[in-house]
């Protein structure tokens, strides 16, 4: 049975299918975070949707409640003697279900800000990903995120871009823009995916890729068998999509004899292929997995690539899942040092930054929308006390809500790609 | 058999049973749930960043401060006061030897008992004044969190009391609040005095493999 075969009921969201899905999710370390939890509320602080709000219903643990609930009162240890003599929470209904749909959707990014401040360390991103899946087992999936899904099911991506229209994308940008852009090689050495995205939304970003890819001399190429390293399966909480789109990738890589994937400017990619994907498929991936940052950064140290220095002041917003939750920060600012003369950090940065407001599908959330909005205040203010002029990120994700807020805002500053602006710092550029 | 037998006798063999075969019960069914394994290609070690992560969260990290130094602050007052209490108080020290063990330590003097009780007694107050006015805490809160801390509060109040060590009364009352602390443990949230490095130690381990601690 695929995911969406058990939608919502006639008489409402599917409650049983729920609760056996948040009983399947939940193994050890999950239990292990479940029995942790203290109530002692100091999440509340590293959340940007309590921040921006001061209301309690936002704070990181409230959302965990009903994989709580579920927990407790039928897979915790002891949980049948206390079902017995009544002290188990009561049973999950679908009217929990239905309030926290908006705590586990259109107010958790996954950030993982969370999980720094809390004495426990529970890993709440981690726990409202698998809370998702029970959301959709009840059908209670938001109607945006499981249309991106499905899109990424039947046409390839979840803005629709099938095979031919990226196809011909890459005709165009190639003959416009003067660079070699390989599609479908039969042989390569590196597999370079993308965030439909980019491609829909900010082609130039797939152009600077393909410069950087050429300048550093390796044997790549995009491929039509697996193109899009968004994973909307997980994001939504459709695991079925999910699987398919990890074995679109590991197959196109496989078919090509790559040694490395590289994942576009997008930090939830990043973290479905690189930390994801594996167990997803049950077996190790056959390929390296880099984002485009790590890459970039090693071509770098290897004096690959031999960057003209850029006086502009500009701050780096680290995408959390590439950072934080992805462990590669130190490689933006690999980069950044390598041109930028005028590089500032926020504060906080790195491993502690805010999130954007956008990422864990909430971006793509019309319902969400307005939050986030109010979400990215915090980031303003972040980059106005460095008194930058641009602010640069290394996700496409992360700089479309930030374009998308920044005009909410009336707010000035350019936003702008690391992997554009270090393409155009190329000396033959 | 008098009331004080019994609850010296049966009732703390029956009390401690339930304790120490309870948290272990709880623990290790915890942990026969079992996990699906991280085959993603490490980064650095899951083992170190677990152990890395459990010594990081005793501490406040990252920023954020504002909420955390009073729970910093307060809880590790009451923690540690509670621990003098529980393991150096001269009449715990006394029973560990006669009835436990057949050694123990040295206890504490009597001022330093008196400071630990200060320090528990205030940490404990705050922590709960704190989840009744604050609206993220009272949020978060459920009757085990108040059973939880009663119960803690009842021990402490009756230990003090029972320093009167010639009133057997109150050395039963005492001896009946622990019993029903420790009977009351293993199904509750104060088993965090376990699980926290079960929970630490996971988040540790899988960002480790990642090449960061959270
Ligand atoms: S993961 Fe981020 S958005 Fe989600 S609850 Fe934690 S801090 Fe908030
Ligand atoms: S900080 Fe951790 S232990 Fe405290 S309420 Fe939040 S999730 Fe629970």
């Amino acid at each position: 049975m695929t995911d969406s075969a058990s939608a919502k009921t006639s008489d409402g969201p599917n409650v049983q299918a729920a609760i056996d899905k948040f009983i399947a999710v939940t193994g050890s370390q999950v239990a292990a975070y479940l029995d942790a939890c203290i109530h002692c509320g100091q999440c509340a602080q590293a959340c940007h949707f309590h921040e921006v709000t001061h209301d309690p219903k936002y704070v990181p643990a409230n959302k965990l409640v009903p994989i709580t609930k579920v927990y407790k009162r039928h897979k915790a240890p002891f949980a049948a003697l206390k079902r017995a003599i009544g002290l188990a929470p009561a049973e999950l209904t679908a009217d929990d279900l239905t309030e926290w749909q908006e705590l586990l959707y259109d107010s958790c990014t996954m950030c993982g800000r969370c999980t720094v401040v809390c004495p426990m360390g529970i890993d709440i991103a981690s726990i409202v990903g698998l809370s998702r899946q029970a959301m959709v087992a009840a059908g209670l999936g938001p109607a945006d995120l499981m249309e991106a899904a499905e899109n990424a099911r039947t046409k390839g991506s979840p803005l629709g871009m099938t095979a031919q229209v990226l196809s011909d994308r890459i005709e165009w940008l190639a003959d416009d823009f003067e660079v070699e852009i390989p599609l479908d090689k039969k042989k390569a050495d590196v597999l370079v995916t993308l965030s439909s995205i980019e491609m829909m939304k900010y082609p130039d970003s797939v152009v600077a890729m393909a410069r950087l890819m050429n300048a550093s001399g390796v044997d790549w190429t995009f491929s039509s068998h697996g193109y899009e390293a968004t994973n909307f399966g997980i994001l939504s909480g459709k695991s079925d999509v999910a699987k398919i789109m990890i074995e679109r990738l590991t197959g196109a890589a496989e078919e090509l004899g790559a040694k490395t994937v590289i994942i576009p400017e997008c930090g939830h990619a990043y973290g479905a292929m690189r930390w994801s994907a594996a167990g997803i498929l049950g077996r190790p991936l056959p390929f390296e997995v880099l984002h485009i940052t790590e890459f970039v950064a090693q071509q770098i140290k290897a004096g690959k690539l031999k960057l003209k220095k850029m006086g502009d002041a500009i701050t780096y917003h680290d995408p959390c899942q590439v950072s934080r939750r992805g462990g590669a920060a130190e490689d933006a600012r690999t980069i950044l040092n390598a041109f930028a003369s005028d590089f500032r950090e926020m504060e906080p940065t790195g491993n502690n930054n805010w999130c954007c407001g956008g990422g864990g599908g909430v971006q793509a959330m019309a319902s969400a929308s307005d939050l986030r909005h109010k979400v990215f205040r915090i980031k303003t203010e972040q980059v106005d006390k460095t008194g930058a002029q641009s602010l640069v990120s290394a996700c496409a994700n992360c700089r479309l809500t930030m374009d998308e807020s920044k005009v909410a805002l009336d707010w000035h500053t350019d936003i702008k790609s690391l992997v554009e602006l270090v393409a155009d710092q190329l000396e033959d550029a | 058999m008098t009331l004080l037998q019994f609850v010296q006798g049966p009732l703390w063999y029956f009390a401690s049973a339930v304790f120490v075969l309870g948290v272990l019960w709880r623990l290790i069914a915890m942990v026969m749930i079992g996990k699906p394994r991280d085959l993603s290609a490490a980064r650095t070690s899951s083992f170190g960043g677990g152990i890395k992560a459990i010594l990081l969260h005793s501490v406040p990290h990252g920023g954020n401060l504002a909420r955390t130094i009073y729970h910093f602050l307060v809880g590790y007052a009451f923690h540690i006061g509670l621990f003098v209490l529980v393991l150096f108080a001269a009449p715990h020290v006394r029973f560990i030897e006669e009835r436990l063990l057949g050694w123990a330590w040295t206890p504490v003097p009597g001022w330093g008992f008196a400071l630990a009780a200060q320090f528990a007694f205030a940490g404990l107050i705050l922590l709960y004044i704190r989840r009744l006015t604050d609206p993220v805490m009272r949020k978060l809160s459920d009757w085990d969190d108040h059973i939880g801390t009663w119960l803690v509060f009842l021990v402490m109040l009756t230990g003090c009391l029972a320093l009167q060590e010639s009133h057997d009364g109150l050395r039963l009352i005492h001896l009946l609040s622990v019993e029903a602390l420790m009977i009351y443990f293993p199904f509750s949230r104060l088993m965090h005095a376990f699980t926290f490095a079960f929970s630490r130690y996971n988040t540790g381990a899988t960002y480790g493999r990642r090449g960061v601690t959270p």
